[in-house]
């Protein structure tokens, strides 16, 4: 056949194609191209002293910048995921769970339990977005409603830190079904006149904004986290707009008056102990 | 193995079967609703029977919450606004009568055709059409009616105003509304119930769907698209996560199928309206005398033990 013979020449690539960008190394500042060794980041709460560009904050270690040393007592930290769908995409769902409690030595993306912060007791519900993106399966929503059972118990006001993607597609509908299961759990901690503080991080999207994130007696953010119900591609698909630069951004929900204040790292610590004072908490 | 759903069906088959039929239709009616229940649980469905109810659920002439509500609830009068800052078209609410009551009644809309599909976007609403919402919910509370939810949205809308304006504390809130409502709360979904913007309006007291109606997390093209990196995965998506009633029921995320006439509602929407009209009006009569506290606290209960863990 003709076609087959005819030889094609592209005249697009007279160059090379340009590199892909190396992948950066997570202590290369996105903001400034400044590197850290992890020792500096840890110092500096993993906040760029050159451009005060935030970087992420594990769950255990965001629990040691924000409580007094030795007073956290970790609650339900057995508690694993199932997999009750048998979910496969390219891989199975129970090997995700596997190599993610390897790579961050957690059961799933939540850590939760009781603290003092400033000799102010609470409960804490810490997201780790390392753990698959911080997706809220049934675990996470378990810990979370069981962090608000705690702080009823104790009387004492829940702080929420969420870093997470949304919904775990893994567990299905029952993924969705953590949204209601944890704005119940936050209702019944309204009504016994507990308050929740709600510190949302990059990122904090989808169900996670669509739940408990959003229901806190106060709203905090972390400068620059992106804090949107869908995320800045879907919207970008679905409305072929173009997206303001700021969009979803923490400066845009102030701006927009979905939340109380932005905290610089370095003053959440103090931030949350004047809160927890205005609440009664001793 | 016998699964929870399967032992909680028949146990009440056999109760109902016990009972002398003093209700007379309405009871045989619920004892072959169960049996039906039943069947379709034992038959676990198969991949193509799950695209199916996924192509069926956007069915371009299956019955709207419109189509519904001209049929079931009679003297309809629709309520517009969310009082603050608009009409949102996506998502109507308003008071009708269900056999001889008063409802409130809150359900998402599609259009039929393109210039209704593009006024109603496409049953996709925005933060006002929730904040509507929640205002009929507190009416309801107010009035002592019960409150009907239809759900059938793609999801909410995914926009930069619609974020501007809190999509996702509207979500939130709108859940945390129904979770408070000392009223019977029944939901229906009716077609595609799409993850934050169908549960928003579903923390019921009973949560029904159709038979063939989808209830999931994301769409089966997100899904796709995100776990596969192809939207046109989509069949695989959906036999992976599984929207389809019968697993829903399973699961436990919903408490019964309501049957759709044969093929589907798009066949006969009187008869599909039938038969909703008699799922919603038995679930709201369950409901009924059941003391207010008591009805939160069961809701609470029920969303609270969602879940499975290892």
């Amino acid at each position: 056949m003709a076609e087959s013979s005819r030889i094609d020449v592209s005249i697009e690539h007279k160059h090379a194609p340009p590199e892909p960008p190396a992948k950066k190394h997570p202590n290369t500042c996105p903001g400034c191209g400044s590197h850290y060794r992890d020792d500096e980041l840890e110092a500096s709460l993993r906040v760029c002293p050159h451009c005060g560009h935030h970087f992420p904050v594990k769950a255990r270690e965001r629990i040691l910048q924000l409580v007094d040393a030795g007073s956290f007592e970790e609650e339900a930290a057995d508690l694993r995921s199932a997999d009750p769908l048998d979910f496969f995409d390219l891989r199975a769902y129970k090997e995700r769970l596997a190599e993610a409690e390897v790579a961050t030595g957690l059961g799933d993306a939540m850590v939760i339990g009781s603290a003092t912060i400033e000799a102010l007791p609470c409960e804490l519900a810490v997201m780790d977005f390392s753990f698959m993106g911080g997706s809220m399966g049934s675990v996470t929503g378990e810990k979370f409603a069981r962090a608000c059972e705690s702080a009823v118990e104790a009387g004492v006001p829940l702080v929420s830190v969420s870093a997470s993607g949304g919904a775990r597609m893994q567990e299905g509908i029952l993924a969705l079904m953590q949204l209601p299961k944890t704005v119940v759990a936050v209702e019944e901690l309204h009504e016994a006149r507990c308050a929740l503080i709600s510190v949302m991080t990059h990122p904090t999207t989808g169900g996670l904004l669509a739940s408990f994130a959003s229901l806190g007696d106060v709203l905090l953010a972390e400068p620059g986290a992106l804090m949107s119900f869908a995320g800045p591609r879907v919207v970008a698909q679905t409305t072929r707009e173009k997206l303001p630069d700021d969009f979803g951004l923490a400066e845009s929900n102030l701006r927009f008056g979905h939340v109380d204040r932005i905290i610089p790292r370095p003053e959440l610590r103090s931030t949350l102990a004047q809160l927890l004072r205005l609440f009664g908490s001793d | 193995m016998p699964r929870d759903a399967e032992i909680r069906l028949r146990d009440r088959l056999s109760k109902l079967g016990g009972l002398d039929l003093l209700r007379g239709a309405r009871l045989s009616g619920e004892l072959e609703r169960l049996q039906r229940q039943l069947d379709r649980i034992e038959a676990e469905p198969t991949d193509e029977e799950i695209w199916r109810s996924v192509e069926l659920a956007r069915h371009q002439d299956r019955p709207y919450t419109l189509d519904y509500v001209n049929r079931i609830f009679a003297g309809f009068f629709e309520l517009h606004g969310d009082r603050g800052r608009g009409d949102d078209a996506a998502l109507v609410t308003g008071l009708g009568r269900l056999e001889g009551r008063t409802v409130a009644v809150i359900g998402h809309q599609k259009g039929r055709d393109i210039k209704e599909r593009t006024a109603r976007n496409f049953g996709m609403a925005y933060p006002e059409g929730y904040r509507k919402a929640m205002r009929v919910m507190e009416l309801a509370d107010r009035h002592g009616f019960p409150l009907v939810t239809l759900v059938d949205t793609p999801g909410a809308y995914p926009g930069v105003a619609a974020e501007q304006h809190g999509q996702g504390g509207a979500i939130a809130r709108s859940q945390a509304a129904m979770a408070r409502l000392g009223v019977p709360t029944v939901a229906c979904i009716i077609g595609e119930g799409g993850s934050g913007g169908a549960v928003a309006i579903a923390l019921a007291d009973r949560v029904l769907m159709q038979e063939n109606a989808i209830y999931s997390v994301i769409s089966p093209e997100g899904c796709a698209a995100i776990l596969w990196r192809d939207a046109g995965e989509a069949r695989k998506a959906a036999a992976a996560f599984k929207p389809d009633a019968a697993h829903c029921l399973e699961l436990g995320v919903i408490d019964g199928i309501v049957p759709e006439p044969e093929g589907g509602a798009h066949e006969d929407h009187d008869e599909a309206a039938r038969l909703l009209a008699a799922a919603l009006a038995d679930a709201v009569e369950e409901l009924d005398d059941i003391p207010r506290e008591e009805l939160r606290a069961a809701r609470r209960v029920k969303f609270r033990s969602m879940g499975v863990l290892a």
